[in-house]
């Protein structure tokens, strides 16, 4: 039992670190991108790029100048982005880090609950219309791309309903903190959320009908109706309860990715100041510092994800735990 | 060892020519499949219609040039609707075939560009499909066959790259390659060519679609036609091209119209940044993100693009979903 999940710890730890390797190499390793040029500033006098090359320690061997970004974001926490000189790295993420949080968390209610329910029903009536007009309803969900629908909720809400009874309470594009106002904090969240729900409902929605319809036709689920139990009943009980084996770890994954910078696409269509804008403007500014400390930030979230599912795995399958 | 499969009167139809049958049985799918063909002949006709329907040349800027509607010339930036007619904007749809759905803020007829466009995000799309599966066959085969430490060294790589969310590495990898374009050796590859995007989003995509192919191959692996073959001697590369390939060769095709349908979403997310398709080259993408600022007073710019990705992509899964059925694949794709 302890084995496999410390296999799996080293595992974590050595993707974690191939995944900084990776990204240390990529952007120092390119033409152009060379940060001495950038921090220098245009057409600087080689006196001053050498000053920055030695103050930056620029001048070091790779291996060194990654041990020490490596130390200065993990143990003395106080790496420095590059492109607003002095500005601290860290605290800088753990500024985006809740509005990133509040917008996948409630995404994440959104698509829960919707796709639950419109896999079972779809599950139910199997072979319907309803079926049928459920699961075209979540192929067109999954066929959007969240960038443009974003735009379009946008032009209804923002500008050509606004001043309708229906959209009238939206507010502007922004973001409001918890701590400042609840009330503002979820009206500013409802449509963000809900556009960046809709692709995972599609997916979701789909993967649970078809592992319930796999399901239903199992021996244990012919037992179950031959103890004479309703059909809800074993719908509900015995069938979606097998079925959200697989739901549950995709959904760590998936929930992960977002955490990490995923949702940065939504991010930047409402104008909210999370994990994956902030990455992203460190990429166009080639902030080194910034794009390694988001770019970590992620990949703990997403190894950390997929060791947990491969932990519960371990725990509640017995055959993963004895194979282990 | 029985190397003679039983005698049967008629041998029946193989794995190909009943899946093909029963796609042509189904509805859905030959509706998806006659959508993609019209939008890909409208974009393949995207010269003709600018030259000879709409005489517009869609990649450049006219923002001072007029056109010709019911018989009165009319300018193609016109005086904004505000009181004081401040700021111009470009012309809306104009029902007549020159600036069908209007024109973007440079004055470009946005109908021609979509046709233009259109011809980039289904080319990179494809490719990028087509490039993901090969890479995604080798690399399945390769750490499902080969197995112990070939295995471990592909399948720690894999998770890697499945360790950053898919947009932020390809979009890191499109920043890279943008600035300065690509070096490798004696071949450079500038920054506004497609092939950029092309590898990009492939390579993004090969840990989603050789984990299936791995997974398939571990399996066959361990069939007895494989173990038979081994047993006559036949030599490895044999086996994977005669025994192994033909068997994930279903997973690989079922995968394709899922992988384009990503790949196309995928594009225009990065064009839609301005790391994809560069300017003055359209795609989807990049339309949309002209649209952008057009958003509140001319939204068509913005919506049409949209709608076209709309249809390929669902034209796409439709179609994928179809194959699937077909073929009879289970656990092909999960994501996106």
């Amino acid at each position: 039992m302890i084995m496999p999940l410390l296999r799996r710890l080293g595992q974590t730890v050595f993707v974690l670190f191939g995944i900084s390797a990776l990204v240390f190499a990529v952007f120092f390793a390119t033409p152009g991108a060379d940060p001495t040029a950038r921090i220098a500033g245009r057409n600087a006098a080689p006196q001053t790029m050498e000053k920055v090359r030695k103050e930056y320690g620029f001048d070091r061997p790779l291996p060194v100048q990654y041990a020490i970004m490596m130390k200065k974001l993990f143990i003395t926490r106080d790496l420095a982005s590059y492109a607003n000189r002095g500005e601290l790295v860290v605290p800088e993420i753990m500024r985006a880090a809740p509005v990133t949080l509040s917008l996948v968390t409630g995404a994440a209610i959104i698509w829960v609950v919707l796709s639950i329910a419109m896999g079972v029903i779809a599950a139910a009536f199997k072979g319907s219309w309803i079926d049928r007009g459920l699961m075209i309803l979540g192929l067109v969900g999954i066929s959007i791309p969240v960038f443009w629908l974003g735009q379009v909720v946008n032009l209804i809400t923002q500008n050509r309903y606004h001043d309708t009874w229906l959209f009238s309470w939206v507010p502007g594009l922004g973001y409001v903190p918890f701590s400042q106002s609840p009330g503002g904090w979820f009206l500013a969240l409802v449509i963000p959320w809900c556009v960046l729900a809709v692709m995972f409902v599609g997916i979701y929605s789909r993967i649970l009908r078809a592992d319930l319809v796999g399901i239903m036709g199992e021996d244990f689920i012919r037992t179950a109706r031959a103890k004479g139990l309703s059909p809800s009943r074993v719908l509900l009980r015995h069938g979606l309860r097998t079925a959200l084996i697989t739901f549950v770890s995709l959904f760590g994954m998936d929930f992960a990715q977002l955490v990490g910078g995923g949702a940065l696409l939504t991010e930047v269509v409402f104008g909210l100041p999370g994990v994956g804008r902030l990455t992203y403007q460190a990429l166009n500014s080639l902030d080194l510092p910034l794009i390694m400390a988001t770019v970590m930030y992620s990949a703990v979230f997403v190894v950390l994800a997929n060791a947990l599912v491969d932990a519960t795995y371990i725990f509640l399958d017995p055959r993963v735990r004895d194979a282990g | 060892m029985m190397t003679k499969p039983p005698d049967t009167p008629r041998p029946s139809a193989g794995p190909w020519a009943s899946a093909f049958r029963s796609l042509l049985r189904n509805r859905s799918a030959l509706a998806s499949f006659a959508v993609l063909a019209v939008i890909v002949l409208a974009s393949l006709c995207a010269p003709f219609y600018a030259h000879h329907i709409a005489h517009t040349d869609p990649f450049v800027s006219n923002v001072a040039g007029t056109i010709v509607l019911n018989g009165q010339e009319t300018d193609i930036m016109q005086p904004n609707d505000n009181p004081l007619h401040l700021g111009l904007s470009p012309i809306g749809p104009t029902g007549s075939t020159t600036y069908l759905l209007g024109a973007d803020s440079q004055g470009r007829d946005i109908m021609a560009r979509l046709l233009y466009g259109g011809r980039n995000s289904l080319l990179i799309s494809f490719s990028a499909a087509l490039l993901c599966l090969v890479m995604a066959g080798v690399v399945g085969i390769t750490a499902g066959f080969f197995g112990g430490i070939t295995d471990m060294v592909l399948s720690r790589l894999m998770d890697i790259m499945w360790a950053v969310p898919v947009y932020l590495f390809a979009i890191s990898l499109s920043i890279v390659t943008i600035t300065s374009g690509l070096r490798i050796g004696p071949f450079v590859i500038e920054a506004d060519n497609l092939l950029i995007p092309i590898v990009i989003i492939a390579l993004v995509y090969v840990p989603y679609a050789a984990r299936p192919v791995r997974g398939r191959v571990i399996a066959l692996r361990q069939a007895e036609f494989v173990t038979a073959a081994k047993c006559l001697g036949v030599p490895r590369w044999r086996i994977v091209l005669r025994d192994i390939l033909p068997n994930v060769s279903t997973t690989l095709v079922v995968m394709g119209p899922l992988l384009m349908a990503m790949a196309l979403l995928a594009e225009s997310a990065l064009s839609f940044l301005s790391i994809g398709v560069q300017a003055p080259a359209a795609s989807w993408g990049t339309i949309i993100l002209d649209g952008e600022g057009l958003i509140y007073t001319r939204p068509m710019v913005a919506i049409a693009p949209g709608l076209a990705i709309v249809a390929v992509v669902l034209a796409l899964n439709i179609l994928g979903d179809g194959l699937r059925d077909a073929l009879d694949v289970r656990d092909t794709s999960r994501r996106e």
